[in-house]
């Protein structure tokens, strides 16, 4: 048997830092197989079913795959000329570049009002999730009818894209940011509601019961028990959707409800392609800033916990 | 039995008491601060982003007018009356639109499966713990960044202009920024395994491929799994407006009907994409509950 020799592994790189000599274990543990095959046939029947379920699981999701391919009708002609086309629209949007000066501040401008979006929407959406998030959470209202209802239609107002409220809205208060706030914090507060009276919902009871125990009221059990231990968890969670909404306040400008959106679309529609690098980047440049600064709030809130979304 | 707590003297208490007085004013203050600046943050982007609560308030009879117009017949028969009175007449369009509902949903199958497909390549390249080269690291990482934070509407809208009209750019839109997402997902996954499997596959001799078959996907595999229903989830909403910028799906009739004001058609779509959410919601999180039950029993 050869010698396997083996450098101190590091724990973050054990296999980069390992001189590899090929073991002549691998050989003899397959000449050793068909004897344990025989020797414990319940144990190697079980992993041939479980590969069965696999190649089964395998099979269905290409067979569907497949099927999704020659319905929407792909055709690798196509795929190949559009892939040519993509090539020059590259090589045409450098270097990125807004034309005029005037330009890049509207851009700017554009921008901060992208972020303003995602701010209150985001901000607007939990404080009316906020109640709500109680009524849905079973441990403070106890009530199978109640619960269900508020949770289907969270649900239902979840189920909407933003896109969709953001038209319904521009109806309502015309086009402009006004409109994309209003939407940003109607599909938000779906999600909040959830989110909430899940956090809600996994509370330890404990607390609750000192406060019952010292005569406090129902608003005192709330207030006293419930919110010091979901507060933090809600904070997280705020946080995390304000950065995802920077991402989604982007495109919301594509029906007119404000933003930088408007004006990617503009580009992208007249081909300016230098002018969509740009704005690409501004994008890129904006939401790794708002990602680290949230992210450091979140640490400072909640420590170093992953949020359960 | 009533036990005695020992009273300090008070002479002993009164900088006890001091020093937790002055603490919690701290706190208090720095939550005064916190406050202020949220509300100083809600002021200048409210100027920022023309906030009219004004127009808002007075024009809100609007929005439950629309609501409540959608539900109602303006042309036909039935001109008037809600659209549960005639079902048949609401839902004329049935045939057409789950043609439409199918295609959104395989627009979102397919692009979800490329992205996972994707991600799961990319994920073990960025991963920190498997030793591969940090420039390389650093580039996948980069890679995925622009995937996920570029939004799949505007990889579309790009797309629609390369390839055409159609489910096409829509899919691979889809695809893209699932590979983003999934392949952030799914490092972090790969970097919270337990080392000790690798350790062995690596002192057998195994290479960098085998180490990663058969020490890191066998841990990982139901966690990807569960993540890519999840992203399932997000792409069926996602297709669903795919079809605004003319990339597939049910959001072309979605939107005309909005834009040229065909009520009656707009809550019945809307109605049908929000019953296809909420199934493929069940479905994928009973899925994902067994998923998850399965990683806790093994």
């Amino acid at each position: 048997m050869s010698v396997v020799v083996q450098t101190a592994g590091h724990p973050d790189g054990p296999i980069s830092n390992t001189r590899r000599v090929r073991s002549a274990l691998g050989p003899a543990a397959r000449a050793a197989r068909p004897d344990l095959e025989r020797q414990y046939p319940e144990i190697f029947a079980g992993s041939r079913r479980d590969r069965l379920t696999t190649i089964g699981v395998v099979v269905g999701l290409v067979g569907l795959f497949a099927f999704a391919l020659w319905r929407l009708d792909f055709s690798f002609a196509r795929i190949g000329s559009g892939l040519v086309q993509l090539a020059h629209f590259t090589t045409l949007m450098l270097p990125p570049s807004s034309g005029t000066v005037a330009r890049f501040w509207l851009f700017l401008n554009s921008l901060g009002e992208t972020l303003a979006i995602a701010f209150l929407g985001t901000l607007a959406a939990a404080t009316f999730a906020f109640p709500f998030g109680f009524l849905a959470a079973k441990n403070v209202v106890p009530q199978p009818l109640v619960h269900f209802f508020t949770r289907r239609g969270l649900d239902t107002i979840r189920g909407v894209d933003t896109l969709i409220w953001a038209l319904i809205w521009i109806n309502v208060v015309g086009l402009g940011p006004f409109a994309g706030i209003l939407a940003i914090m109607c599909s938000d507060f779906g999600a909040f509601g959830k989110l909430f009276s899940e956090a809600i919902e996994s509370v330890d009871g404990k607390p609750i019961e000192g406060v019952v125990s010292t005569g406090g009221s129902r608003l005192a059990q709330i207030r006293f028990a419930i919110l010091p231990q979901i507060l933090p968890v809600i904070a997280g969670q705020v946080l995390y959707y304000f950065e995802s909404n920077t991402r989604s306040a982007t495109i919301i400008g594509i029906v007119g409800a404000g933003g930088i959106g408007l004006w990617l679309t503009e580009a992208i529609r007249t081909l300016e392609w230098q002018q969509v690098s740009l704005l690409v980047l501004m994008i890129l440049v904006a939401v790794a800033a708002i990602d680290q600064i949230s992210a450091r709030i979140r640490f400072a809130i909640i420590g170093d916990r992953r949020l359960d979304l | 039995m009533p036990t005695a707590l020992p009273r300090l003297s008070d002479d002993r208490l009164r900088p006890l008491a001091a020093a937790y007085a002055t603490s919690l004013a701290a706190a208090r203050t720095r939550i005064w601060i916190g406050a202020g600046g949220i509300v100083a943050l809600v002021l200048v982007s409210g100027w920022f982003a023309e906030v009219d609560l004004v127009r808002m308030f007075g024009r809100i009879g609007t929005f439950t007018d629309y609501i409540g117009r959608i539900f109602v017949f303006d042309n036909g028969d039935n001109v008037g009356r809600f659209v549960l009175v005639a079902p048949g007449e609401w839902m004329w369009g049935l045939a057409h639109w789950s043609k439409l509902i199918l295609e959104t949903l395989l627009i979102a199958y397919s692009g979800t499966i490329l992205g996972a497909i994707g991600g799961f390549v990319l994920s073990f390249m960025s991963a920190r713990n498997l030793g591969r080269a940090p420039l390389m690291r650093g580039g996948v990482k980069r890679l995925l960044e622009i995937c996920r934070t570029v939004p799949e509407l505007v990889f579309a809208l790009v797309f629609v202009i390369a390839f055409g009209l159609g489910a096409l750019p829509g899919v691979l839109a889809i695809a893209i920024h699932t590979t983003g997402a999934l392949g952030k997902l799914f490092a972090e996954v790969v970097e919270n395994i337990d080392m000790k499997p690798v350790e062995g596959t690596t002192a057998a001799g195994g290479s960098w491929w085998q180490t990663v078959r058969f020490a890191v996907v066998p841990q990982v595999l139901s966690n990807f799994a569960s993540y890519t229903l999840l992203r399932f989830e997000i792409n069926v909403r996602g297709a669903s407006v795919m079809g605004f910028v003319g990339a597939g799906g049910i959001g072309q009739d979605l939107i005309e009907a909005i834009r040229k004001f065909y009520y009656a058609d707009v809550s019945a779509i809307l109605v049908l994409i929000i019953l296809t959410v909420m199934v493929i919601d069940l479905g994928t999180e009973r899925l994902r509950h067994r998923f998850i039950a399965r990683e806790a029993h093994a």
